[in-house]
């Protein structure tokens, strides 16, 4: 199971860096997605990684076994954050579309012009 | 227990919230609110740094949890320092937004302004790791609304290059914090230190990743060289208020790296020196770019923001010693150069102002108020570049101080002369192109009709539509306001140099308790009800 993780981690990790480094909108924001599904992931498996335990303990349970909640409780925090976060650049991305016509990340000649002019 | 620890944080977070539901067709009530509540944080915080003084870290355990597993707020002199920094500036940048009229070109301007000072606030306060990055993540999602605030597609663009970075740090930050938690099993930062002091050398290297990574995130946020790409267009294309306002959030970065590698990681820990080793490198390259590109600069707002990069490579190069006088030094400076930073993007927003919001470094007409912001800008250079008479000569020399002991000496003060100089060669050339040569402008053009040559630039352009991404200066409401503004950042700038003895031996009272992190830890985790011991 630890391999499995890893490699999903891995996975996605290498697919988000590679989408993210486009030079156009949408793949950067599935890239970034993409990066905040592996962190997530992460996040979770850095509490140890345990089958059929509860993130309780249970008084009454003969041995005393359950896994780390507080992971749990860290990756839900992240999602709500990141579900936040790409709405924001989801709607930053399309008012630069269709304020400057296209959807490059990189700056517009008319930063560089000595004159500033946007026309 | 003091419950005023909370009040930066609790107070913006209501007056956002009033401001969102109430106020939001009133622009006059939002105003009134707006600044009240920013003058009340600066009283709470110059409460809270009078309560701090003492010399005693207080703690406030939010639904008094016992510290480990619940939240801490934690109040320190450090803290309380930043708090009455950051309340100060948004005071007065806030001044300056609603004179020059800056807040009624979107929406919602003051209520992100408050919740920004909420996440800042937060961050300066906290005492979980975690807790951190939400905070980080407070401040940010207001900084994307403040940052866009009057649109325009260059804004835009460089609003989606702003978010995305910072989206990639948010991200950084959690991987560190995984990491963090699966070897030491907290995210209290007090608790995180006595377990990281009591970890065994051989089982390091998770906890140096960790503690690599959470550099990175900072790093990103104060702009160290090569993580600093974001800066300049942010910067450049943000309205001038907000820039302002971000001097203090690229301190945040600052904070968090002192903040961290005191307490959790100090230098005799099990991670040793490895961030200074990787700080020092970075923080000289921060600093040569910075200057060059105010030496190069074509732009006043991006020649501000480089120099606001070169100000945090000095200050990183100071905070990179870790040593007691090296810190008490580099909070000097921050003081120093957030008040800078702040004045040379108001100044900037002055100009463009009135220029028909453009700052190419080109010949154009006689601005209006020339004398007045030339005197002013020739202030803030100096003080940005580090001259005497004022605060940044006397920091710079303070940082030549502190590395004196370090074998690479020559190689650091050569590198903070030589790049002071470009400093001085940037802003002088700016300042003659803006200020000066319009007086000759004649002649220029005369000498060019002679010779055949195209005539330099032309006039100032008409005045600007209402509902233009650019603020101009008949739009203002009180550019009295403005100035007021301005000169308050530079009385403080003087202040700190006409003061600099009893602000050194307040930084040096911080740099002391910072460097003795035991009673810190004891009220984090002894000090409590069903305390371990």
């Amino acid at each position: 199971m630890e391999a499995l993780v890893a490699i999903a981690i891995g996975a996605m990790s290498a697919a988000g860096v590679y989408l993210v480094l486009r030079l156009r909108t949408f793949p950067t924001v599935i890239g970034m997605t993409m990066m905040s599904y592996a962190i997530n992931v992460f996040l979770f498996a850095s509490g140890r990684l345990a089958v059929n335990k509860p993130p309780i303990l249970d008084p009454y349970a003969e041995a005393a076994v359950y896994t780390d909640p507080l992971p749990q409780a860290l990756t839900l925090t992240a999602i709500v954050i990141s579900f936040g976060m790409t709405a924001v650049v989801v709607l930053l991305a399309l008012g630069a579309f269709i304020e400057s016509g296209d959807d490059y990340i990189d700056m517009p000649d008319a930063d560089r012009r000595e004159d500033g002019d946007t026309e | 227990m003091n419950h005023f620890i909370i009040a930066p944080v609790v107070l913006p977070a209501v007056i956002g919230g009033l401001i969102i539901l109430w106020m939001r067709h009133d622009m006059l009530l939002q105003r009134v609110f707006s600044t009240a509540g920013s003058v009340i944080l600066l009283g709470v915080s110059l409460y809270l740094a009078f309560y701090a003084s003492s010399g005693e870290v207080f703690v406030y355990r939010l639904g008094n949890w016992p510290a480990p597993f619940g939240i801490v707020l934690m109040l320190d002199e450090l803290a309380a320092m930043m708090l009455v920094l950051g309340a100060f500036l948004a005071v007065v940048v806030q001044l300056y937004a609603i004179g020059s009229g800056w807040d009624r070109k979107g929406w919602h301007f003051h209520a992100l302004w408050q919740f920004q000072m909420m996440g800042v606030m937060g961050a300066f306060l906290t005492g979980d790791a975690f807790n951190l990055f939400v905070f980080f993540e407070v401040l940010l999602i207001a900084s994307y609304g403040l940052m866009i605030h009057g649109g325009g597609p260059l804004r835009l663009r460089a609003g989606v290059q702003y978010v995305i970075i910072n989206l990639l740090g948010s991200t950084l930050f959690l991987a560190a914090l995984g990491t963090l938690y699966a070897v030491t099993g907290t995210l209290n930062m007090a608790d995180m230190a006595v377990k990281v002091a009591e970890m065994p050398p051989e089982d390091t290297s998770l906890l140096r990743t960790g503690a690599v990574l959470l550099m990175l995130v900072f790093a990103i946020k104060a702009a160290l060289v090569p993580l600093h790409f974001w800066l300049p267009s942010t910067y450049a294309n943000a309205p001038g208020p907000v820039a302002a306002l971000f001097a203090i959030m690229s301190k945040v970065g600052i904070y968090s790296i002192i903040r961290f590698y005191t307490l959790v990681f100090p230098g005799d820990s099990v991670v040793e020196s490895i961030v200074a080793d990787m700080l020092l490198p970075a923080a000289l390259i921060t600093l040569v770019v910075g200057q060059i590109g105010v030496l190069g600069g074509r732009h006043l707002g991006r020649v501000a923001a480089l120099s606001t990069i070169g100000s945090i490579g000095t200050l990183v190069i100071a905070v990179s010693m870790f040593t007691p006088d090296s810190i008490s030094a580099a909070l000097y400076y921050t003081i120093h150069s957030t008040l800078a930073s702040a004045a040379l993007f108001l100044i900037a927003d002055m100009i463009a102002a009135r220029r028909g919001g453009e700052l190419w470094l080109t010949l154009r007409p006689k601005i209006r108020d020339s004398g007045l912001i030339a005197a002013m800008f020739f202030a803030a250079a100096i003080a940005a570049a580090g001259m005497p008479p004022l605060s940044g000569f006397l920091g710079k020399l303070l940082v030549l101080d502190v590395t004196r002991a370090d074998p690479w000496w020559i190689g650091i003060w050569s590198t903070i002369l030589v790049t002071s100089l470009f400093a001085i060669i940037g802003f002088g050339r700016a300042g003659s192109t803006l200020f000066w040569l319009p007086f000759q402008l004649q002649r220029i053009e005369a000498l060019a009709e002679e010779e055949g040559r195209p005539p330099p630039r032309g006039p100032i352009p008409p005045k600007l539509e209402p509902d233009e991404h650019i603020q101009d200066i008949d739009d203002a409401v009180s550019p009295t306001m403005t100035f007021i503004a301005v000169g308050a950042l530079l009385a403080g700038l003087v202040a700190m140099t006409v003061f600099a003895r009893p602000a050194l031996q307040m930084t040096d009272a911080i740099a002391e308790q910072l460097f003795d992190p035991q009673p810190y830890v004891d009220s984090v985790l002894i000090e409590q009800e069903g305390a371990r011991k």
